[in-house]
């Protein structure tokens, strides 16, 4: 009994020599594909510059989306900046008479201070009109602060967004 | 064909005629430390560099790719920064000791490499005992570890300085007596007279499965003994800062880490001489095109070679496995590491004693 005992200790002993090797050389075929792979996933910055494409939602910097008419759908309903929780936008309306005869709001600037965003997105769902989006810009370094306040409705831009 | 011996002769005959014999052997001498000193510093570098890339890969990386062509002087401004960088004296420690140890690091280290055959009379001492010599002295690096750590004043230096010491003697076993293996074999000491034993093939192939069980337990135990990754628990950057050269700056800490990289490749050395035939070429049974074709490839190249090699498989081993905890570090050695070496060296010697190797 105790040389059975004995024999299956020794069993023991070796099959756990022989696991640990095996799991030992698993980890090290990982890391030998890896080598001769050699594709690394490291981005070349500032030299793939013109290739770089970020990834679809990618948050670079809050933007007011114009087509082609140079319109926006924005109808200063101002839900936007009261769901900002760091007041980084400000729109600023005027009350114009509509074709219709009846007074409607109309954007007049819309003011986005990138140097308080966080980034976290809220005021794009908040648009009832999808008037807003993320855009893919990174670069935002600037010598001054003030460049980093930034007007979002383009000059001489109008408004295509349906009354409320 | 490539005997560097008749060149470094007619060097020395070169010095007597000139010098009287005093002032020849002094030449001689500085300008042998100039070369290894050179080599050493050259080479360490570049292992650097080297260990760089190599983990950059495995981790899908690029690693250095700025400082010249492919990053090749980035270790050098390296060192340069270290070169400038101010020593910063620790006010508690133990002044003399901290100065010394960084010394005593890479006197051993340096000490090691004058004795690695690098080609057929490319060796700056041809002991009788080399196998032990290069052990002895390479295992004196730990003592400047323990000084290092205890001048520190430090409790993470002293930790680190401690577990350094724990590993060192313990793996010093395993290393000894993997190496003792190929010594049964080759029946000699004499690193040129192990190489000559291997004229007709490495101890690697001609010594069966036991002698590729010797190389790896002395690829693990000389990994344990460089403390390098998996066994760097001398550093563990996560648990003790960087252990035993926390306090360290500028030149100082460059010679730990020029040491360290010395250590692993005069591991690999000592594994090329007594496992792959150092600086011999690789020769088939009895395929003398073959084989006349790699003797043309000089020594040196196959010597460097080699040992690259198996400094590979030592950061390969790195940047693979993670660190070991210090119980199974020495569970590791005392309960398997040990046990299978003993039985392993029984059957080399009763290979040796039958004449059973090729």
């Amino acid at each position: 009994m105790a040389l059975l005992n004995t024999f299956k200790e020794t069993c023991d002993y070796l099959r756990e020599i022989w696991s640990g090797v095996g799991s030992l050389l698993k980890g090290m075929h990982v890391t030998g594909t890896y080598f001769l792979r050699g594709d690394g996933v490291t981005q070349q910055y500032p030299e793939n510059r013109d290739q770089l494409r970020m990834f679809d939602n990618f948050k670079g910097e809050l933007i007011l989306i114009h087509d082609e008419n140079n319109q926006h759908s924005c109808n200063a309903c101002n839900s936007c900046a009261r769901k900002c929780p760091n007041g980084s936008i400000e729109v600023a309306s005027v009350r114009v008479q509509g074709d219709d005869g009846r007074s409607k709001r109309v954007l007049e600037k819309y003011t986005y201070h990138l140097e308080s965003c966080t980034f976290c997105g809220l005021c794009v769902p908040a648009c009832d009109q999808h008037a807003l989006a993320f855009g893919q810009t990174f670069e935002h370094a600037v010598f001054d602060k003030a460049g980093l306040t930034k007007i979002l409705n383009k000059p001489g831009s109008t408004s295509k967004a349906k009354d409320e | 064909m490539y005997d560097f011996s008749p060149l470094i002769a007619s060097f020395t005959s070169l010095l007597e005629k000139t010098f009287s014999p005093f002032w020849a052997g002094a030449v001689s001498m500085v300008m042998l430390g100039v070369a290894v000193l050179t080599f050493y510093a050259v080479l360490g570098l570049y292992l650097v560099y080297a260990e760089r890339k190599i983990c950059a890969r495995m981790q899908n990386r690029i690693g250095p790719n700025r400082v010249g062509p492919m990053g090749l002087f980035q270790t050098v401004a390296d060192l340069i920064k270290l070169l400038l960088k101010e020593l910063i004296y620790i006010r508690n420690a133990d002044a003399f000791l901290f100065n010394v140890a960084p010394f005593i690091v890479i006197v051993a280290s340096i000490m090691a490499i004058g004795s690695i055959p690098f080609a057929r009379g490319l060796q700056a001492v041809d002991l009788n005992i080399g196998v032990l010599y290069i052990l002895a002295i390479s295992s004196m690096g730990v003592i400047g570890i323990l000084v290092a750590g205890w001048a520190s004043n430090n409790k993470f230096s002293v930790i680190g300085a401690m577990r350094s010491g724990a590993q060192v003697i313990s793996y010093e076993l395993s290393v000894g007596l993997a190496l003792l293996g190929v010594i049964t074999f080759a029946g000699s000491m004499q690193l040129s007279e192990v190489i000559a034993s291997q004229q007709d093939g490495w101890w690697i192939f001609k010594g069966h499965i036991p002698a590729f069980i010797a190389f790896v337990i002395y690829l693990i135990a000389g990994t344990a003994e460089t403390n390098r990754g998996p066994f760097d628990l001398p550093e563990a950057e996560s648990e003790l800062t960087a252990g035993f050269h926390t306090e360290y700056s500028g030149i100082k800490f460059a010679f730990f880490f020029l040491a360290e990289y010395m250590n692993m490749f005069i591991i690999a050395a000592l594994a090329t001489t007594l496992f792959l035939g150092g600086w011999l070429p690789f020769h088939l049974y009895e395929w003398d095109a073959f084989n006349r074709l790699m003797d043309f490839v000089p020594p040196v190249i196959w010597f460097f070679g080699k040992t690259a090699l198996v400094i590979y498989l030592m950061m390969w081993f790195k940047w693979t496995f993670p660190r070991l905890r210090i119980d199974q570090l020495l569970t590791l050695e005392w309960k398997y590491l040990l046990p299978i070496n003993l039985m392993n060296l029984l059957l080399i010697s009763f290979l040796t004693l039958m004449k059973w190797h090729f």
